[in-house]
């Protein structure tokens, strides 16, 4: 097979035959982990906390699907009512970033100047910092529960957020609709608020489902190394800490929690970055 | 050229400072006293509280304090560790072997892999195989190190009957348990380095020189070597900042999945038992290498690229 060093320009999209089974399954996937979300305790089939200590740690077997943890608690049952607080702390995150992070990059590249400088600088050294390192440290040390948690989160993980809002915006700032606006008399909250953030709310959107899936990652090692939740707390992270001492009696314990992470994290980046291209594409469009 | 460096280290010099003002403060921000920090709880003698407080200089004001702290930590002195009574840095020397090996061996793999995959995948832009290796990269993103590594165990420990617990022994041995956690660490970031990569060639093989050296009838292979990847080589030396972050982050949680006793699991185990001593020294360390990290990296970029030497930072 030859290698030309100059690669074909990629076939856009719309141009392939068959959408990619993908398309759907991955939607239909998030919209699965939401609806465990919202209606976990409803749906579960086994109260999560009845112990059965005379079963103990099992394999999958007749009324618990995916066998039974060490306290004989039905794994299937804590996994779904431990979707909540595995998806819940991250979405508060990824909206506290967004909220937070747009409003910071706005006024950094529109502004400019002090104010930019000291946005900037702000948000380089906060980047250079290991966040789950710095998240270990506080919480295990200051002893913080879930709020704190998502509000550490939150400060560690806005810099990504801010570098691109400020450079959509820095962008935006230099076209001449902005000096038009700004020569009618326009207050510059307003030519943000309605000028430059419906352009940039392309980038808004994908850093949102972005933030989502580093959060769920967070947050997950978090609560797995014992971190941010209630220890025996139903919870994705924990049960996988606890089923990994366990996996040779029930495998299941820590493979499924596993798995469930890593496809929702994949679903919201796949997600986004469709998202993003499409709104993008619009905007060009338009 | 000077400049530039006394610039980066001034500024490296600034931010460890903060870092330490911060690392200092955590042992009032615990809860109970600073005193009651120190002693872990146990009981002690009238004369070991004193010798506490005279150390640490519990009875002055907070900043005297810090000062006395600084002084004693550039000396490399961070006090006793409460759980083992060995000065901190000794408790981190214990354990940083491990560790380092790990490390060692996760960027072997990582750079053996992501950078080929990466240049790869980008020379053969939207075919079947860089399609793949792109979707491939966005789940290994996403792919949170323990969830890995719960997975090798699974397969390779329970399936297979390899050992994956612990350190092992000395020589082969250890590499025979240090391998799985190694691969579950370097997943993440092969991820990262094929993206850039990827990224940095399709910007590469899209000027001039390269089509020319095309044109004058170069070998592929020598087009690929000298021009493709040494004109790739900033954005990805660039991620070096980053890769190093994901690495410590990911050692603490793949130590504690496989059970290795290194830095990972001795920084675990302290903030669990809350040793101040040696939370405080880990956490200087961690600065001190994501500093010089990021002061190694800028100096191989102006070496790479000597325009930068004005001053003008071209990466994001």
């Amino acid at each position: 097979m030859t290698i030309g060093v100059n690669p074909p320009p990629a076939k856009p999209d719309t141009l392939r035959k068959r959408p990619s089974p993908l398309r759907f399954a991955l939607p239909a996937l998030l919209a699965v982990v939401a609806l465990l979300a919202v209606f976990g305790a409803e749906l579960a089939p086994q109260d999560p906390d009845a112990q059965n200590p005379a079963l103990g740690a099992g394999p999958p077997g007749p009324g618990h699907p995916l066998g039974t943890d060490v306290l004989g608690r039905d794994v299937l049952s804590r996994l779904i009512v431990g979707t909540f607080p595995a998806v819940a702390g991250p979405v508060c995150v990824a909206i506290g970033v967004l909220v937070a992070g747009t409003l910071l990059g706005l006024l950094g590249g529109y502004h400019g100047g002090r104010i930019d400088a000291v946005i900037a600088r702000g948000a380089d050294i906060l980047y250079s910092m290991p966040a789950l390192l710095v998240a270990i440290v506080v919480i295990g040390t200051v002893g913080g529960g879930y709020l704190l948690t998502i509000g550490l989160l939150i400060v560690l993980t806005l810099p990504g957020t801010v570098r691109l809002i400020r450079s959509a915006t820095l962008s935006q700032a230099r076209l001449p609709y902005v000096d038009a606006a700004r020569a009618m008399g326009v207050r510059p909250g307003w030519i943000l608020g309605r000028h430059i953030l419906p352009n940039i709310m392309p980038t808004v959107v994908a850093t949102f489902l972005l933030e989502f899936t580093t959060a769920l990652v967070s947050f997950s090692a978090l609560s797995f190394l014992g971190l941010g939740v209630a220890p025996g707390a139903a919870d994705w992270g924990t049960m996988l800490a606890d089923g990994q001492e366990l996996i040779f009696e029930n495998p299941m314990m820590s493979l499924t929690p596993a798995l469930l992470i890593v496809l929702t994290a994949v679903g919201a980046t796949l997600v986004g970055d469709r998202l993003y291209d499409r709104a993008t594409l619009a905007t060009e469009a338009r | 050229m000077t400049g530039f460096v006394l610039r980066r280290l001034a500024a490296g010099g600034g931010l460890l400072v903060a870092v330490s003002f911060l690392i200092f403060s955590l042992l009032h921000l615990a809860p109970g006293s600073p005193l009651t920090s120190l002693l872990g709880g146990q009981d002690a003698s009238d004369e070991q509280i004193a010798a506490l407080v005279r150390e640490y200089r519990l009875d002055e004001p907070f900043l005297v304090q810090y000062g006395s702290w600084l002084a004693r930590a550039v000396q490399l002195d961070f006090g006793r560790s409460i759980l083992s009574h060995t000065s901190a840095l000794a408790r981190i020397g214990e354990f940083a072997p491990v560790s380092a090996q790990l490390a060692a061996l996760t960027l072997v793999i990582t750079v053996l892999v992501g950078i080929p995959l990466g240049m790869a995948a980008g020379l053969r832009r939207g075919r079947a195989a860089d399609r793949l290796t792109s979707f491939a990269a966005v789940v290994g993103m996403s792919s949170p190190p323990f969830a890995t590594g719960v997975l090798l165990i699974y397969v390779f420990g329970v399936g297979l009957g390899a050992p994956v617990f612990g350190a092992g022994g000395a020589g082969l041995d250890r590499l025979r348990h240090l391998i799985l956690p190694a691969v579950a660490l370097s997943i993440v970031l092969i991820a990262i380095v094929v993206r850039q990569t990827r990224a940095a060639v399709l910007d590469t093989c899209r000027q001039d020189h390269v089509v020319f050296g095309h044109a004058r009838g170069l070998r592929i292979s020598r087009i690929l070597t000298r021009y493709v990847l040494r004109n790739s080589a900033l954005p990805i030396v660039n991620t070096v900042g980053i890769l190093v972050i994901q690495l410590a982050a990911g050692t603490v949680l793949v130590e504690s999945v496989f059970s290795l006793p290194g830095i990972g699991t001795l920084m675990v185990n302290s903030v669990e038992a809350k040793d101040m001593p040696v939370i405080q020294a880990l956490g200087m360390l961690i600065a001190v290498v994501v500093v010089l990290t990021n002061l190694l990296v800028d100096l191989v970029s102006i070496m790479i690229d000597p325009r930068l030497r004005l001053g003008v930072r071209t990466s994001p």
